[in-house]
């Protein structure tokens, strides 16, 4: 039987198992909303298409599978630019369907005509311009395969309005075959093995870990790997919740933001053993000094991560989960290589348990309310069960440090482009995904205000997201750099904001205040009882800093402290 | 150090733009580009001059292995190789210099391919150093116009390119 582009799009969607997409529609989508109209598919239609995509991108994260938004043309593809950056330099996989001018409009300057598969090129991981309608349910396949095997990422498909409404047969194929793409899963035997040998005889080993764990669903394994052998962990910003933060071989974050013992760990350490991790310069701070006396082992599911920013010894290309899996293997059947290992790194271990202790995170509690205390509060509150998103700046960089993180996939955040804005949409994306966890955002003032419209979408659906903004009345993050850089002068930085909690309650929302530390507990409680969306507008002290700091361009030695 | 690379890719639209992007989102250098089909309709090859250190090199090869479109990517520094390119080249020729130039040409093999009134336009193929050896001798004369392919290559002896698909790489490195 012929059918509409249209529905073979739809039929592709539920062959695929997508039951939950992020919407807005528009002249071109017409086909294609009309045939979502009467499916199964859950639709939540967003109120900026930048905040559909953040959505998607939030509910790829929190729940590991493919994030999917469809938008109209022109205009609409535009708006998810952001977005699917975002996504990309997160290596999240998402699908993103932007609906296109009749095919024979292309290139006409034609009513919201953009050409999206030109401007998202390198920031996708690959695009389609679908042609042809008989090709819907192959691009549609390899879309899904491309965004989540390998290292994952965004995949965009273009649809035009005269493919969408021409017939074609509906038959999903069953296997994906694209000849020029074949990831690498395995880690090469010799390589492990190599790196085994030098794990064994390191006396200050640490394993350095990003996302690529939490992608890879490996954090299992690499709690194991590192118990087994004593290793101690950092994690990049990105890797938070791939190791439980509260564990005794934790380390906290490195790099800019990070802790004093996790950038003095990687200072010291004669072996780092990289997973999942890109050497960004945020991590690495000054790279021609970054773990100068180490040996690097490095392993990541994409070749070109390594030797890009920090020469590697001995590099494996592989799943993280894969090679951890032998390298376990290893670890347990050498006995002989491993028997003195512990004894070796003893006095290393130690003077990482020194560091710790002597210099642990910390703030001054003088002066008004912290917001690193509203954070270690709505730690202790959800005793680290609830799933965080945060925007981008000093809550960010607080809710990094002073946020537990204990298990995979509870830490939504841009980390490689800083987006601000993603927080919010992300969480909500998130609650979709988990109605019944608690789902909150740790915005700050001004980065609330990047997709503050969601807060609509939030209401519609019932979704009880809790945005914390911690409200300084600065791009914090910004006027700390003009603090320390440039003479306090706080040019563009001092804004003002509206009064949120009226901004919630005019879109039928909760809104709270809280203004000293006394009441942080008691509101806090009370809205994360509430089962609407809400904002908790907290009044902190509006000069505190992010500490430690490694200023840019220095090496993370150099460590400004409280 | 300059570097020819050949690329197999698929032969589709805007797939020479992703290359192209690559190139210059990345901040490699492209000396040429030179894109044409295979044997293989559904194949195109691209070689590419490009410049950098070692490292640089590196990176070019995994970003172009990494592309989705991308079948194969030949790095010609392990192989040897042949390579040809076409330069067109029209130069001053009057009563005194016609002999010499004719000479010239026929000495490297070239051709004579249009002629006008005070002008010889001449093609010349050869590798990069026959090349450079022609167009210093013919300088002088006065060089009016010139148009270059860029290279092409191929592994010299009974090595062809493999079509198989991409192999996923037991990584002993970078794969
Ligand atoms: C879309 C976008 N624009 C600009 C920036 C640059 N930027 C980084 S942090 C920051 C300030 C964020 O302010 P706020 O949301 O109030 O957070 P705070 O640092 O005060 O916690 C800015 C402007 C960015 N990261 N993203
Ligand atoms: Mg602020």
């Amino acid at each position: 039987m012929k059918k509409t582009g249209a529905q073979i799009f739809v039929e592709s969607l539920v062959a695929e198992g997508i039951d939950t997409i992020f919407c807005y529609p528009g002249g071109a989508t017409l086909n294609i909303t009309d045939a979502l109209g009467e499916c199964d598919i859950r639709q939540i239609v967003v109120r900026h298409e930048q905040g559909a995509v953040h959505a998607s991108d939030g509910y790829a994260r929190a729940s590991g599978k493919v994030g999917v938004s469809l938008v109209t043309s022109g205009p609409g593809a535009t708006n998810t630019v952001t977005g699917i950056a975002t996504a990309y330099m997160d290596s999240i996989p998402l699908v993103i369907f932007s609906c296109q001018v009749n095919t024979a409009l292309i290139g006409n300057d034609a009513f919201q005509e953009a050409d999206i598969v030109g401007i998202t090129r390198p920031c996708t991981k690959h695009n389609y311009l679908v042609k042809d309608v008989k090709d819907i349910t192959r691009i549609i396949k390899e879309a899904f395969h491309i965004a989540r095997s390998g290292r994952p990422g965004p995949v965009l498909v273009d649809i035009p309005k005269d493919v969408s409404a021409s017939l074609g047969e509906f038959k999903y194929p069953d296997r994906v075959h694209i000849r020029s793409y074949q990831p690498t899963y395995i880690g090469h035997t010799g390589q492990v093995q190599k790196a085994m040998k030098a794990i064994a005889s390191a006396k200050r080993p640490v394993l350095y870990t990003g996302g690529g764990i939490i992608l890879s669903d490996a954090s299992h394994e690499l709690t194991k790997f590192a118990e087994a052998l004593s290793i101690p962990v950092t994690n990049t910003l990105m890797g938070l919740g791939g190791f439980p933060g509260n564990h005794h071989l934790f380390l906290g974050m490195l790099g800019m933001h990070g802790t004093y013992a996790a950038n003095m760990a990687i200072t010291e350490s004669d072996l780092i053993i990289a997973m999942g991790a890109r050497f960004d310069d945020r991590a690495t701070g000054k790279t021609d000094e970054f773990a100068p006396h180490a040996k690097v082992i490095h392993i990541d599911i994409d070749p070109t991560s390594i030797s890009k920013n920090i020469k590697v010894d001995i590099p494996i290309v592989g799943d993280t989960k894969n090679v951890l899996h032998k390298m376990l293997e290893i670890s347990a059947e050498d006995k002989e290589s491993f028997k003195d290992f512990q004894a070796s790194i003893d006095e290393w271990l130690k003077k990482i348990a020194k560091w710790k202790k002597d210099f642990p995170l910390t703030y001054q509690r003088n002066g008004g309310l912290k917001p690193q205390y509203v954070i270690e509060k709505i730690y202790e509150l959800t005793k680290g069960k609830a799933i965080i998103a945060t925007e981008v700046g000093q809550n960010q960089m607080w809710t990094a440090q002073f946020y537990k993180f204990l298990r995979p996939r509870t830490m939504l955040t841009s980390g490689g482009l800083g987006t601000m804005g993603y927080g919010f949409p992300a969480a909500i994306g998130a609650q979709v995904a988990f109605p019944k966890s608690l789902v909150i955002d740790i915005a700050g003032d001004g980065s609330i205000q990047m997709n503050i419209q969601e807060l609509a979408t939030a209401v519609q659906h019932n979704l009880p997201v809790k945005v914390v903004i911690l409200n300084n009345g600065y791009l914090g993050m910004v006027r700390q750099w003009q603090e320390l850089f440039y003479k306090k002068r706080y040019t563009w930085t001092c804004l003002p904001s509206p009064d949120f909690v009226k901004v919630a309650e005019a879109y039928g929302a909760a809104g709270y205040r809280i203004d000293k530390e006394e009441e942080v507990d008691k509101v806090l409680k009370e809205a994360f009882r509430n089962n609407q969306p809400a904002f908790i507008d907290v009044h902190v002290d509006p000069l505190e800093c992010v500490y430690p700091m490694v200023p840019a361009g220095a090496s993370l030695k150099e460590m400004l402290l409280v | 150090m300059r570097h020819i690379i050949s690329v197999l890719v698929e032969n589709e639209f805007g797939v020479l733009s992703r290359i192209s992007g690559l190139f210059s989102g990345r901040g490699f250098n492209i000396e040429s580009l030179c894109v044409a089909e295979t044997l293989d309709p559904t194949v195109s090859t691209m070689t590419i001059v490009t410049t950098g250190d070692d490292a640089i090199i590196e990176q070019i090869l995994k970003q172009l292995n990494k592309l989705i479109n991308v079948i194969k990517v030949i790095d010609f520094r392990d192989t040897d190789y042949v390579s040809r390119e076409m330069v067109l080249v029209k130069v001053n020729a009057d009563e005194k210099t016609r002999e010499e130039i004719l000479r010239m040409v026929e000495i490297f093999r070239g051709k004579i391919i249009d002629v006008s009134q005070k002008t010889y336009t001449i093609m010349i193929t050869g590798d990069e150093e026959k090349l450079r050896a022609f167009l210093a001798l013919i300088r002088p004369l006065g060089i009016k116009d010139l148009v270059r392919t860029g290279p092409v290559a191929m592994a010299r002896g009974d090595k062809t390119i493999k079509m198989k698909d991409k192999q996923p790489k037991g990584g002993n490195g970078d794969g």
